[in-house]
């Protein structure tokens, strides 16, 4: 390999990305050296078991991402902003679509969401922690290194190309060669055996380590919607996993399963994609109705409307996600049956899902609604997500969908249920458990501008876009003539995208202010909450979190508590000593090989990938070797804990 | 309510904007029945759309302006959990909405995959597609002749397109005429369409193949069937005759203008059943994909662009003696 096809050159961006690049790694070289800070990151983070840490750090690591995604966001929408643009030529822009797509799906949305399931989930069921700890870690680094090598694509060796679809044979050797797909390949795979361990250790959690009283019944709304959403992902990531492996060998390899040659059938592809990708939305869509469901219930002051039926309208709507994927291509031709089948499928996902619109607005009835920035998100939530609801019933009429198919009016569609669904959920979802974060309160004033700009901004990019896939204009094109008439509308697009990214430096800018000027939080119960998660005495909980075990008596167990004034008061003879697992340098190694290991096989070096895939068996067989229970906690150091927080 | 104000200003704004606009965006101004079906399709579900919208912000401003929290609040019931009734509402009025969808759903999508009822007694024009990156090869094997780039088709009289690929997984589509369909290496699906206006109409791939897929368009000219007759046969009379090496440069990824030849590629490869001539033919020509930001890259796509040159010369040059593609 040449080093001009090592290195990405000769556009000024790429060489001021390097740059900063370069300059961000010195900067925290030197910020870790020179204020001793190696030991802390190691002992405090890189090697940590705690759910709480790991959250955080997957939802720090998506904040990332979301920087990453919407900087491409922008510079596609800069591209155009008007027509015959020349501020990215047609194959930087494909770069950058497919990579916007691919992070701001699998490394933004998913863990952002993972990263508040990690922070609250055990919190709300009364847990100490998960059920796999080390597991967890193993998750998140795998995650993490993952993203990053799919992240390092832009530098070095080049990003793909084929859409975060990569329907074949367009993603073959011999229409797209080079690293770049192979990023998308490995990228995926890696961080999608993280997403699956996830799944299995969440469900086990939910299922076996609920607190003494919490029937699945009485567990709260989020709890519930995580709980299916591990099972979504335990069925639906096993399939990205096989589809991503044959096309590897397919480009690795010389297979043959989706190629032009050898007979391969690129169909397949998009089948196998679809049976993941379905599944896939809503595993990003249902955590947040949890979010919702939980937001609303606390500032209308009021329980949950209709609580049964939420929890099967999300049961029927997982169980519909599988049998809705054709939908993705009713262009293939697949015959009249077909397509009318899957068009009343996924019509019917309509039907949960309107359901648990008017629970919401019934969750408000009769309540006494507050407007905190998380109940601003969740009331932008329902008015903007409907749009997107009632045009993806458009959508699944397959007779209309041969006009709407490749357009700007499905674009905006997916946008409207992604952003209004899961990226106003993420916010609303973070600016709720914050104070559990970090201690603090976002600043609510500045927070309420976030949202004003952000959902504006959303409207004016997302809703002129149905017009222009209405007119025709098809989805991917990096430049489009004056004649077609698309200009006004895609001006006003890119103006709305700006204000989108205004809105996300505010929020950043928040944080930080909030993190010099806001008051700490001084008892557990930041927002007057309902469950048990705000029933920690301290705003952050202790690591082992709960000192005593809570026994639940019904749902929203905390908030009937309160009301009743019957929150109980820690007494020092209830304490025993608490069992809890050890940190481990382990899985934090293990993925590094893993990125060791990825890097090989993207390049096509064999040697390396073999080096990498023997490191990472090493400390597969040296965990296993590895006999370490854990280690209690005794009871002086939780009373000293406990009241040290006081 | 102040609150919620933008919303409802911005929600009205659009609303008037979207019915008045609707003639002007083209797929909801077909020429063709195909189109004109689907565009009745999207008019009577946006309708059910806007009662949705309607009923879902009414209510949602009904009860956050009511219930917001404020000195003498009325009506707090923090224990109201649930009623049978309303929610028996909500179920049933979504299956409702659902059921008057899916029955003209249905009906168009078993329609559609036949000619267009108005003109079922006339043969169909059959013409094969063909997506190679990033053209269209256009073959009348009735007629004997091929064209890439651009179609002629009668109007009033349904066409039967027999798509299929070279390479990239393409979608054959054409707006005004009507819905889209893929175009895969290795099959062969097809489509109706029919225009009822005389008109060009633009059409293009429209499902995303690559570098070059922003300008994988094509030109469709609808006219009378006099005048599609007599383009047809002064078009077998005059133009060039497709040699089997042009064809191979064809098959090289990039664009050529419009072209028209005297014979069809169908008589020595068809698409649908050979997946690998496209490769096989670049590989005769010595042309390898290379990784695209490298140096290489630049040399080979220059060497390409110059092959397709020289490739418009020869079918221009050949076809001195009769302009016949001049429309």
């Amino acid at each position: 390999m040449k080093w001009d096809e090592f290195f990405v050159t000769g556009d000024p961006m790429i060489y001021g990305a390097d740059v900063s690049i370069v300059l961000t790694m010195v900067g925290i070289l030197f910020y870790l050296t020179k204020y001793k800070k190696w030991k802390w990151l190691w002992d405090e983070w890189l090697t940590t078991v705690d759910h709480k840490k790991l959250g955080i750090m997957y939802i720090v690591s998506a904040v990332l991402m979301l920087f990453r995604g919407g900087v491409d966001a922008l510079l596609m929408r800069t591209q155009l902003a008007v027509p015959e643009a020349k501020f990215l030529d047609s194959q930087h822009y494909n770069e950058i679509f497919t990579t916007h797509g691919t992070i701001m799906i699998i490394f933004m949305a998913m863990p952002f969401l993972i990263g508040l399931i990690n922070v609250v989930v055990p919190l709300q069921i009364g847990a100490r922690d998960v059920a796999y700890p080390y597991l967890n870690a193993v998750s998140f680094w795998t995650f993490f290194i993952g993203a990053m090598l799919f992240n390092i694509s832009f530098v070095i060796g080049g990003s793909p190309s084929a859409g975060w679809t990569s329907y074949m044979p367009l993603a073959s050797n011999e229409l797209s060669p080079g690293p770049g797909q192979n990023y998308y390949l490995l990228g995926l795979q890696i961080a999608g055996i993280g997403t699956l361990l996830t799944g299995i250790n969440f469900l086990v959690t939910i299922l076996k380590m609920r607190a003494p009283g919490m029937t699945l019944f009485r567990m709260p709304m989020f709890t519930w919607s995580s709980l299916v959403t591990m099972v979504i992902i335990i069925f639906a990531f096993p399939i990205l996993t096989v589809a991503l492996a044959l096309m590897t060998f397919d480009r690795l390899f010389g297979s043959h399963f989706f190629t032009l040659q050898g007979a391969g059938m690129d169909m397949l592809w998009a089948n196998l994609f679809w049976l993941w990708g379905h599944p896939e939305v809503y595993i990003v869509i249902l955590p947040a109705f949890g979010m919702f469901s939980e937001i609303i219930s606390t500032f209308s002051r009021k329980t949950l409307f209709g609580y049964k039926a939420m929890i099967w309208s999300m049961l029927l709507i997982a169980g519909y996600s599988f049998l809705v994927w054709v939908h993705h291509f009713f262009t293939m031709g697949s015959g009249a049956l077909v397509n009318s089948v899957f068009s009343i499928t996924t019509m019917a996902i309509g039907i949960p899902t309107g359901v648990k619109i008017f629970n919401w607005l019934f969750t408000m009835y009769r309540g006494k609604i507050q407007f905190t920035t998380p109940m601003l998100w969740s009331l932008g939530f329902i008015v903007n997500f409907v749009i997107g609801g009632v045009t993806g019933v458009m959508l699944a009429m397959a007779a209309a969908d041969y006009q709407y198919h490749n357009t700007y009016f499905l674009v905006s569609h997916f946008h409207y249920v992604l952003i209004a669904g899961t990226v106003f959920a993420c916010f609303a979802g973070l600016i709720y458990w914050y104070p559990k974060m970090f201690g603090y309160k976002l600043n609510e004033r500045i927070g309420k501008w976030v949202f004003w700009v952000f959902t504006i901004g959303f409207n004016v990019c997302f809703f002129p876009q149905y017009f222009l896939g209405l007119d025709g204009m098809p989805r991917r094109v990096y430049t489009y003539s004056e004649e077609s008439g698309w200009g006004p509308l895609n001006m006003v697009s890119t103006i709305g995208g700006f204000m989108m990214g205004i809105a996300f430096l505010i929020l950043v800018y928040n944080m930080y202010y909030s993190f010099r000027y806001a008051k700490r939080e001084t008892t557990g119960d930041a927002w007057d909450g309902r469950t048990l998660e705000w029933s920690t005495p301290t705003a952050m909980p202790p690591f082992y979190n709960f000192a005593k075990i809570p026994e639940v008596t019904g749902l929203d167990h905390f908030w009937r508590q309160k009301q009743a004034g019957k929150v109980e008061k820690l007494k020092a003879e209830d304490i025993k000593p608490i069992h809890m697992p050890s940190n481990s340098g382990v899985p934090f190694i293990m993925a590094s090989f893993f990125f060791v290991a990825g890097f090989g096989m993207v390049f096509d070096w064999m040697w390396m990938a073999i080096a990498g895939m023997i490191g990472v068996f090493a400390t597969l067989i040296y965990r296993s070797f590895e006999y370490n229970d854990g280690y209690y906690v005794s009871v002086e150091e939780v009373i000293e804990t406990e009241k040290i927080s006081k | 309510m102040r609150r919620l104000k933008p919303f409802f200003t911005f929600g009205l704004l659009m609303a008037v904007f979207m019915l008045s606009g609707c003639s002007d965006m083209i797929v909801l101004d077909p020429k063709g029945p195909v189109g004109a079906e689907q565009r009745d399709l999207i008019m009577y579900s946006i309708w059910f759309m806007l009662f949705i919208l309607i009923v879902v912000y009414a209510l949602t401003a009904f009860i956050v302006y009511k219930y917001r929290d404020r000195k003498n609040h009325k009506g707090y019931d923090p224990d109201n959990e649930g009623s049978h009734l309303l929610e028996t509402i909500w179920w049933i009025i979504p299956i409702i909405i659902v059921i008057a969808l899916a029955i003209p759903t249905v009906k168009s999508i078993y329609s559609l995959e036949g000619p267009p009822e108005e003109s079922k007694d006339q043969k169909p024009l059959v013409i094969h597609a063909t997506s190679v990156n990033w053209k269209w090869v256009f073959s009348y094997p009735e007629q004997d002749i091929e064209t890439v780039n651009y179609l002629h088709i009668p109007e009033d009289r349904p066409v039967l397109f027999k798509l299929t690929s070279a390479d990239s997984m393409a979608s054959f589509w054409v707006p005004q005429l009507g819905g889209q369909k893929y175009a895969m290496a290795g099959m062969e699906t097809e489509l109706y369409l029919q225009a009822d206006e005389q008109g060009t109409y633009e059409g293009r791939n429209s499902n995303f193949t690559g570098e070059g897929f922003t300008n994988h368009t094509f030109d469709v000219m609808a006219m009378s069937d006099a005048e599609f007759e007599k383009w047809a046969s002064e078009t077998k009379a005059d133009a060039p005759e497709l040699s089997k090496g042009q064809y191979d440069k064809l098959m090289l990824p990039g664009h050529v203008k419009e072209m028209t030849f005297s014979s069809t590629h169908l008589d020595w490869v068809d698409h649908a059943t050979n997946a690998e001539y496209a490769l096989d033919a670049r590989e005769r020509l010595g042309y390898e994909e290379k990784i695209p930001h490298s140096r290489a890259a630049k040399e080979e796509k220059k060497k390409r662009e110059e092959e397709m040159k020289k490739l418009e010369e020869s079918e221009s040059e050949s076809e001195s003696h009769g302009d016949s593609h001049a429309h």
